[in-house]
């Protein structure tokens, strides 16, 4: 098989958001923040966000990891910035069950914009996690679920 | 009975296999080794012939099981030449090993303002048990650096160690850096301040010949599954005088001599430390193991290894972009072998190796002060065994490249 398999997974637009990231960074204004790691490869998600009138004003986050989770981190603050907090919640929810092979219909999966190309991690359990880390992060911002961080999985 | 190591590949079932629709190249022998069809077959007897517990039975199954049990434990003792059987503790691997000692020797014997000296290289395993035990007894946890090849720093060493010193507990060899350590120097620096010494054998003793009486170490743990034998077996080694004075680790059956309502006592070592049923197959399965190993020739093992990292060591330092970490001297390096691609995230590395067929271990390898130390958050990891080839090797090098092509690394 060698590395043709591969081209699913690292799809050139995944690979374009890992090498030049979006909202890369810090806020200046912060009302929400999680910060979560992978225990498993050491891969890290500082996540800001700046909410005002239920809405993601701002978004950003810094971190270190492989590409596929710099690449999903950086397409989750593009698709939620701007949208309403349910909105947000509504595609985190739409990402992580995707992420698990359940099924959603296209009107949910267009909502992820491009995020959406990392349906193919499914052919790839090991690395699942790693794109739905920064999703995860959303999720606890906006939550405001700062619990102990205990269980990833 | 095989006795040539050339040979072996045929007593590993699970190597004759296609992955990705690739040969495969098992790589992660660090993280665990395969069991060959010697090993499989002694759990197999085991269970359809003698399987019963053990010590507390008259019937010929329980006198058959207890033998085995026991027989496995000799042939520990003699596999790391312990003077004698009783040395020997059966444990669920080598963690446990690590806490059974933090949690009996460590709580009697540490106290407020003693030391317990550990080294930047230790696994989880050896690190977090002593910082754990040097928290509840306000005591201090001292690392001993590295060189800068990775090898552990003796100069340091020396300014560690102190009278203050109570553990000195260090790996016997690295599980990221591919450095052994010299434990025997070590014991006696420990030994000369009063200090016990805890050897971590994890990656040494499936490898090499071990000698706990050479090494004079007081302590030695190591578990049955990187060495070919099943998980959920491990192995503690003790000085006999300092486990007959330690507390037990836990309570329960097969560890006592009498129990009465308000009091116990306990059995003899290493029945002491053995509470419970325990995982008697694991035990036979050990026992299997190390009767294959002994059948190679540790020695021969250790070649055989050595003559692999010769050869693939400089392969990989050729190629560009790719650093190695750890000593670059084939001579000083065993076969494990930590390793980054510049620009890429060791995770992608190792997925895009596992479409070729070659499995390695990405992440922190439970080292993450290590990690901190060499400023990473992660690596990939090739590690070799005896049954590994140089065409393995070739599988692992022709990948390393063809990743290196399909990200485009040092061409923008």
């Amino acid at each position: 098989m060698g590395l043709s398999k591969l081209n699913g997974l690292y799809r050139e637009v995944i690979l374009d958001y890992a090498n030049h990231p979006r909202n890369k960074g810090e806020l200046a204004s912060t009302t929400n923040a999680m910060t979560l790691h992978n225990p498993t490869c050491g891969d890290t998600i500082n996540l800001q966000v700046e909410v005002a009138d239920n809405k993601i004003k701002n978004i950003a986050y810094t971190g270190d990891g492989c590409t596929i989770s710099q690449a999903s981190a950086s397409m989750m603050t593009e698709a939620v910035k701007g949208k309403t907090t349910d909105e947000a919640l509504a595609m985190a929810k739409t990402f992580s069950d995707m992420a698990i092979g359940k099924k959603h219909d296209d009107a949910d999966l267009d909502k992820l914009g491009d995020a959406q190309i990392l349906t193919s991690i499914m052919e790839f359990p090991a690395r699942i996690k790693c794109a739905t880390l920064s999703w995860w992060a959303l999720q606890r911002a906006l939550l405001k679920d700062d619990k102990e961080e205990n269980d990833n999985e | 009975m095989v006795n040539k190591i050339d040979d072996v590949q045929q007593d590993f079932p699970i190597l004759n296999q296609r992955v990705n629709d690739e040969r495969l190249a098992y790589l992660d022998n660090a993280a665990t080794a395969q069991r060959p069809r010697q090993v499989i077959a002694a759990l197999t007897n085991f269970y359809e012939t003698d399987n019963a517990n053990v010590h507390r039975g008259v019937h010929t199954l329980a006198e058959r099981a207890t033998k085995d049990y026991e027989t496995a434990r000799q042939k520990v003792q003699k596999f790391i030449n312990a003077p004698s059987a009783d040395e020997i503790i059966f444990t669920k691997g080598c963690t446990d090993s690590l806490n059974l000692v933090a949690a009996t020797y460590g709580e009697e014997n540490v106290h407020e303002d003693d030391e317990i000296v550990i080294s930047v290289m230790e696994h989880h395993s050896n690190l977090i048990p002593w910082q754990q035990l040097a928290a509840r007894k306000h005591a201090t946890l001292k690392y001993i650096e590295l060189t800068e090849d990775g090898e552990l720093d003796m100069a340091d060493a020396k300014e560690k160690i102190t009278d203050k010193t109570k553990i000195v507990a260090i790996t016997h060899a690295s599980n990221v850096l591919g450095t052994v350590t010299p434990l025997k120097e070590l014991a006696d620096l420990a030994h000369q301040h009063g200090a016990v010494i805890v050897g971590d054998g994890a990656q040494a003793v499936p490898h090499m010949p071990v000698d706990v009486q050479a090494l004079d170490v007081d302590f030695y743990a190591f578990s049955g599954h990187k060495m070919m034998s099943p998980m959920g077996i491990g192995v503690l080694y003790g000085k006999a005088d300092l486990l007959r004075a330690m507390p037990p680790y836990q309570y329960g059956g097969e560890m006592i001599a009498a129990v009465h309502r308000d009091q116990s006592s306990w059995a003899d070592i290493p029945f002491k430390f053995e509470a419970g049923t325990q995982n008697i197959a694991g035990a036979v399965g050990l026992g299997a193991a190390i009767d294959y190993l002994t059948s190679l020739g540790m020695a021969n093992v250790q070649q055989h290894e050595q003559a692999l990292v010769d050869y693939v060591l400089p392969k990989l330092l050729a190629i560009p972009d790719l650093v190695v970490y750890g000593p670059h001297d084939p001579a000083k390096h065993t076969g494990v072998i930590a390793f980054n691609l510049k620009g890429l995230h060791p995770h992608d590395v190792a997925t895009a190796l596992d479409m070729d067929g070659v499995a390695v271990r990405a992440g922190h390898h439970c080292a993450q002060p290590l990690m901190e130390t060499l400023n990473l958050t992660a690596t990939a990891r090739a590690s070799f065994y005896l049954y590994n080839t140089k065409e393995d090797a070739d599988q692992l090098i022709k990948a390393i490249n063809e990743t290196k092509e399909f990200f485009k690394i040092g061409t923008i």
